[in-house]
C-alpha cells in the first residue's frame, strides 16, 4: 500500500504553502506557460539567463500540492545551472518520479521521489519541468503534460 | 422501502478493495459501475447468438438483429418515444450531439442564425456548435447562470430571438447537479420557433423523462451513465426531423441500394447507423434500461435526494468547505472545494481512503471560469450508495484537513 507520508512529504507542504520564487521576474529573456488540462493547474515560468547560465527563475500560477512544490523546487535547483545541464536534470527527475532507475545527483529534488507510487500525479510533478523546457526552447505555444 | 444494500449485491465491482479499504465509489457522474443484468446479458450474446445484424437469413444473425432492435424498443419506451424509429444508435451523447450539429445544423444554419447554450454545458454541448458555428457563420450565445448554479431565465427570454435556430441545454449540469427548466425552455424556443437538443447524459440515471411530454426536437444521452456499457448511447429526434436530415456517415447498413452513379438512403434509423454497430453495447443497454425499471427510477431518485441532503449537512459543518452549485431541487452531484486545498489532492487523499471521487473541470470549463476555480472536487451518487459512505466520504475530508492543515 502507498503511503500518502510518501507523497506529501513535510518539504513538500512547506513549499506548496511558501513557495520560493513566487512571482513576475523584471528582466526575464525566456518565458514559457504550461496547462495541465487534467486537473487544470496553469503555471507561468520566467528565467533570467546570461552566457548560458540560468542566473534566475521564477514561477506564477494555481496548482495542486505537488505541482506548485515541484515548480518551487525546480525554481531553486535551477539557479546557477548551464542550460546545457538541464536536459540531463530533467532526465533524471522524469525518471525518478515514474519509479525508473537514474543516476543524476537529484539534491532537495528528491523528495518528490514518492510520486512514483502515485502514478496519477506524475503529471503534476512534472508540468514545471515540460513548462522549463518550452521556456529554453522558446516555444511559443503554451506547453501541456498530455 | 428502498434498501440499497440489496441492489448493492448486483455490483460485483463494489466488494473490491482500494489500498486495502473498502472501495467507495462516488464517481457515478462520470460512469456508473455495471449490475450482473447488464454484465449476463452482454455474456449471454457473445456466448450463445453473437453473428451480425441485418444480414444473415442464419439464425443467429436473426437472434442477434432481434436483440438489438429489441434494445432499441426498451430505450423507446424509456424515453416515451412516440415510434422506435425515432431511436438512433450512437457511440454516446457526444457522438449524437456531433451527429445533429453536422446533419441538421449544417443543411439549417447560415450566417447571423444563432444557436443559444447555457452557461453550465458539458464541452460536448459547446464544441460542437462552436465548429459549426465555424462552418457556417453562425454565432454562439449563453444564456447566463447566478452564484448557485441557476439559469437567468429573464435573460434567456431576451436572448430567444427569431434569430435562433437551435438551443442546447443540459437537463442536469454535470458539474453542479441544476437541473435545467427544459420543459419551460423548450415551450419559449418553439414559440420563437428554434429547434432544441436536451442533453440527458447527466440526467436519465436520476429524473425520468418523456421526450413526447417534453416536447424537445432532439435528446441524447450516453448508456454508461445509466448502469449500462460504455461505447453506446442515443440520439432521440422527432420523426419528420431525422426523415429530413441528410445522413452522418456513409457505408454498409445506412444504403437501400448502392450503385456507382447513385446512393439510395436507407430508412430511419438506419440511415444513421452506417456500419457494424455496437451490439452487444446495445443489448447491455437494454439490459439496464430493463434492471432500472425494476429498482424504480422513483426509488433511486428519492434514495439520491436522500444521500445528497445528508451529505449537504455534512459538508455545511465542514469548516473551510464550499459547496459549488447550491441549486434548490439539485440530483445526486456535491461539487466543493476546501479553502488551501487544490482538488487534485483531495482526490489523491479521498483514493487513498479507498474514496473514489472526482477532481478536476469536469469537462465544463467555462463552469470553473464562473466561478474563478481552477477545479472542484465532486462526489456523485448512485442508487447502490449508502449513508455509511457518506460518512466514509466525510472521514476522508476530514483525513485531507489534518494532514494539510496541521
Ligand atoms: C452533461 C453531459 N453531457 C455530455 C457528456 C458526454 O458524454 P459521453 O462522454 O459519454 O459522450 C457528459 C459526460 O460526462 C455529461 O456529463
Amino acid at each position: 500500500m502507498s503511503d500518502l507520508r510518501d507523497l506529501y512529504q513535510e518539504v513538500i507542504f512547506d513549499h506548496n504553502r511558501h513557495p520560493r520564487n513566487f512571482g513576475p521576474l523584471p528582466g526575464a529573456n525566456r518565458h514559457a506557460d504550461g496547462f495541465n488540462a487534467l486537473c487544470g493547474d496553469k503555471l507561468s515560468l520566467n528565467l533570467k539567463v546570461e552566457d548560458g547560465i540560468i542566473r534566475e527563475a521564477r514561477f506564477e500560477g494555481s496548482g495542486c500540492a505537488i505541482s506548485t512544490a515541484s515548480a518551487s523546487l525546480m525554481t531553486e535547483a535551477l539557479k546557477g545551472r548551464r542550460e546545457a545541464e538541464v536536459a540531463e536534470l530533467f532526465e533524471g527527475f522524469h525518471r525518478m518520479v515514474k519509479g525508473e532507475p537514474y543516476t543524476v545527483e537529484m539534491g532537495k529534488l528528491a523528495v518528490l521521489a514518492g510520486v512514483s507510487e502515485f502514478p496519477a500525479r506524475v503529471k503534476c510533478a512534472t508540468l514545471a519541468w515540460h513548462t522549463l523546457n518550452a521556456a529554453l526552447h522558446q516555444a511559443d505555444q503554451p506547453v501541456s503534460t498530455e | 422501502m428502498f434498501d440499497p444494500h440489496l441492489w448493492r449485491r448486483q455490483f460485483p465491482i463494489l466488494e473490491r478493495k482500494v489500498h486495502g479499504k473498502p472501495l467507495v465509489y462516488l464517481d457515478n457522474a462520470a460512469t456508473t459501475q455495471k449490475p450482473l443484468a447488464v454484465l449476463d446479458a452482454e455474456r449471454y450474446y457473445f456466448e450463445h447468438f453473437n453473428a451480425n445484424i441485418h444480414r444473415g437469413v442464419h439464425a443467429l444473425s436473426q437472434e442477434a438483429s432481434e436483440a438489438f432492435e429489441g434494445a432499441r424498443e426498451k430505450i423507446r419506451a424509456f424515453l416515451g418515444a412516440a415510434h422506435v424509429e425515432e431511436i438512433i444508435f450512437t457511440r454516446g451523447a457526444t457522438e449524437a450531439i456531433n451527429l445533429v450539429a453536422q446533419t441538421w445544423g449544417r443543411t439549417h444554419l447560415e450566417a447571423g442564425d444563432e444557436i443559444l447554450i447555457s452557461a453550465m454545458e458539458h464541452h460536448a454541448n459547446i464544441v460542437p456548435w462552436q465548429m459549426l458555428c465555424e462552418a457556417t457563420g453562425a454565432r454562439l450565445k449563453v444564456i447566463p447562470m447566478d452564484e448557485r448554479g441557476v439559469l437567468l431565465m429573464d435573460q434567456a427570454d431576451h436572448l430567444l430571438t427569431e434569430r435562433t435556430r437551435l438551443v442546447g441545454i443540459t437537463l442536469v449540469s454535470n458539474a453542479l447537479g441544476t437541473v435545467n427548466p427544459v420543459a419551460e425552455i423548450i415551450r419559449k424556443a418553439h414559440a420563437v420557433g428554434a429547434r432544441v437538443l436536451v442533453d440527458g447524459a447527466q440526467a436519465v440515471a436520476h429524473v425520468a423523462v418523456n421526450v413526447a411530454a417534453l416536447g424537445c426536437d432532439f435528446f441524447v444521452f450516453s448508456g454508461h451513465k445509466l448502469y449500462g456499457p460504455t461505447g453506446i448511447g442515443v440520439l432521440y429526434g422527432k420523426k419528420d426531423l431525422l426523415t429530413a436530415m441528410p445522413p452522418y456517415q456513409g457505408g454498409g447498413d445506412m444504403i437501400l441500394q448502392v450503385t456507382f452513379e447513385k446512393t439510395t438512403y436507407n430508412q430511419i434509423p438506419y440511415k444513421f447507423e452506417a456500419g457494424t454497430p455496437h451490439i452487444s453495447g446495445a443489448i447491455g443497454l437494454g439490459a439496464a434500461i430493463d434492471f432500472v425499471r425494476s429498482v424504480g427510477l422513483e426509488n433511486i431518485a428519492a434514495h439520491e435526494d436522500r444521500l445528497l441532503q445528508e451529505a449537504t449537512e455534512r459538508a455545511q459543518r465542514v469548516k473551510g468547505l464550499r459547496i459549488i452549485g447550491t441549486a434548490p431541487g439539485k440530483a445526486s452531484i456535491l461539487s466543493f472545494v476546501l479553502e488551501g486545498i487544490h482538488p487534485h489532492d483531495i482526490g489523491t487523499i479521498l483514493d487513498n481512503e479507498g474514496v473514489a471521487i472526482r477532481s478536476g473541470h469536469h469537462c465544463a470549463m467555462p463552469v470553473m471560469d464562473f466561478f474563478s476555480l481552477p477545479a472542484t472536487a465532486r462526489a456523485s451518487f448512485a442508487l447502490y450508495n449508502t449513508l455509511e459512505e457518506v460518512e466514509r466520504l466525510f472521514q476522508a475530508i476530514e483525513r485531507v484537513q489534518k494532514l494539510f492543515l496541521s
